[in-house]
């Protein structure tokens, strides 16, 4: 965790998004979203797809330009109303936020442990005995310390996502974003990766994930969003919004999920 | 065997032989200066700054739609008939030196090969996936990070079939530097016939060529060998 965490005033949030909007072209994917995630907290956005569930995560991690709004990363303006900060600021503060993607699109060309190890030394600027300590550190956690030598090809769906954990944790980011991690996996494989998250929320790192894993993200997350058609529908204590939705849509969905 | 013995001692071998370093030497500063300049053009072409990509697409034109053997010629006399007008307009007070005939074909070759070699390069680069860009920003690369440690060495990968070809080729091609007089291996090659009334010389060097390509496709096989420890 970084120094800048310590001097944020506890009731602050690590996150927070204030009127977001997103475009492409003339079609409006994100209307004035606003939520927060506080330091610690697991927040699971949920929804349909096409909603714009991944395009809000791709947009506060700055994959995506956001039209309007403001974004805030602990505490630091990364985008105020539209106008984003500048390069070198931007930079910081998006080194501050790591991302699992859906596909795990780690480097094929490298091994599992060269993943692991060079952002640490070429971003980070460790020196490649400390990058390697904490790649083994991490792998070892992950179950996958036999394969740091393997190619990304040799490994399974499931053991590809946990090296990729691995590869976002390694830079020590005050946020973990996971873009429906567990979608591009065969189902038996799927266990595995939620096992790694449960594990990282146990721990309380501060977790945005966008999942269609229902009964996981029940579990997992203290708060959940509800987004369709670009708007949040319902963003609640997940208990309550998966228990007790107060609104039809969310009802309407979580009934669809729950039946399929 | 008696005819092995008289090709191997055929007077006109050993002339054949050093304009067989001549050919490698052409084809290896081709390579090694076409290759390189390659890249640069293939970020050209796909710029988002229209103008350098209409640049970089007139010259594709230029290059890839008249004959290598006319652009040899071009280089190699256009120095000094342009110079020559620009005397005559008060530009420049003397016409240039006509270049040296291995330079000017050098120049000629790179010129060529780099923009065969660019649009293979284009394709590979563009057949890396996005995420491979998403995931290189989003653990904090640089752009030149993520092109020069992500993307070019997978790309390097991809091109290597479409590049065998483009080098096979080229071992050929060097025979054209004749038209400029280059004393490479076909030029020799022809002399040595017309002198000796004999086919033996281009028989010769047919064989040679064979041999180098021969190398060349070894060569490509051993390196993709040598990628194929990733998918």
């Amino acid at each position: 965790m970084t120094d800048e965490l310590a001097t944020l005033p506890a009731s602050a949030p690590l996150i927070d998004v204030r009127h977001l909007s997103k475009s492409f072209g003339e079609s409006m994917v994100l209307r004035d979203i606003s939520f927060s995630v506080y330091k610690g907290d697991v927040l699971t956005i949920i929804g349909p797809s096409g909603g714009g569930k991944s395009t809000l995560l791709r947009c506060v991690t700055h994959l995506e330009t956001v039209s309007g709004g403001t974004i805030l990363i602990g505490g630091d303006a990364m985008v105020r109303d539209g106008v984003y900060a500048e390069k070198k600021a931007l930079r910081r503060i998006c080194l501050r936020m790591g991302l699992v993607f859906q596909n795990f699109n780690l480097f094929p060309h490298f091994s599992v442990l060269r993943n692991i190890t060079e952002a640490q030394i070429h971003v980070l600027r460790r020196t490649s005995a400390e990058a390697r300590a904490t790649a083994m550190g991490l792998l070892e956690k992950m179950g996958l310390a036999q394969k740091a030598n393997a190619y990304p090809c040799e490994l399974s769906g499931g053991q590809q996502q946990r090296v990729s954990i691995a590869r976002a944790l390694a830079l020590d980011p005050d946020i973990l974003f996971f873009d429906e991690p567990t979608s591009a996996l065969d189902p038996e494989l799927t266990g595995e990766i939620l096992r790694v998250i449960r594990a990282l929320a146990a721990v309380h790192m501060t977790m945005v994930i966008v999942t269609h894993e229902m009964a996981f993200a029940r579990d997992v997350s203290d708060r959940t969003l509800f987004i369709d058609g670009g708007l949040i529908i319902e963003d609640a204590p997940s208990r309550q919004l998966f228990d007790a939705p107060l609104q039809n849509r969310t009802k309407a969905f979580l009934s669809r999920m729950t039946n399929e | 065997m008696d005819w092995l013995a008289t090709f191997l001692h055929a007077p006109w071998l050993p002339q054949l032989l050093e304009g067989t370093g001549v050919t490698l030497q052409l084809f290896c500063w081709t390579l090694v200066l076409s290759i390189p300049l390659s890249i640069p053009i293939a970020l050209g072409r796909m710029s988002k700054f229209w103008p350098l990509r209409q640049l970089v697409n007139v010259y594709l034109l230029v290059i890839r739609g008249t004959p290598l053997m006319l652009q040899l010629i071009f280089v190699f006399f256009a120095p000094y008939y342009l110079s020559v007008y620009l005397v005559k307009l008060g530009l420049l007070s003397t016409p240039l030196q006509t270049p040296d005939r291995f330079t000017a074909a050098v120049f000629a070759f790179v010129i060529n090969y780099a923009a065969y070699f660019s649009e293979i390069f284009r394709g590979g680069i563009e057949s890396i996936p996005k995420g491979q860009y998403e995931a290189g920003q989003v653990l904090g690369f640089t752009r030149p990070q993520v092109f020069f440690r992500i993307v070019l060495p997978q790309v390097v990968k991809r091109v290597i079939p479409a590049s065998a070809n483009e080098v096979i080729t080229l071992v050929k091609d060097t025979a054209l530097a004749q038209v400029l007089g280059v004393l490479e291996v076909f030029t020799l090659a022809k002399k040595s016939a017309s002198s000796n009334v004999s086919v033996m010389p281009l028989i010769a060097a047919g064989i040679i060529y064979f041999i180098l390509n021969w190398v060349v496709s070894w060569a490509f096989i051993r390196i993709e060998k040598k990628l194929d420890y990733y998918r």
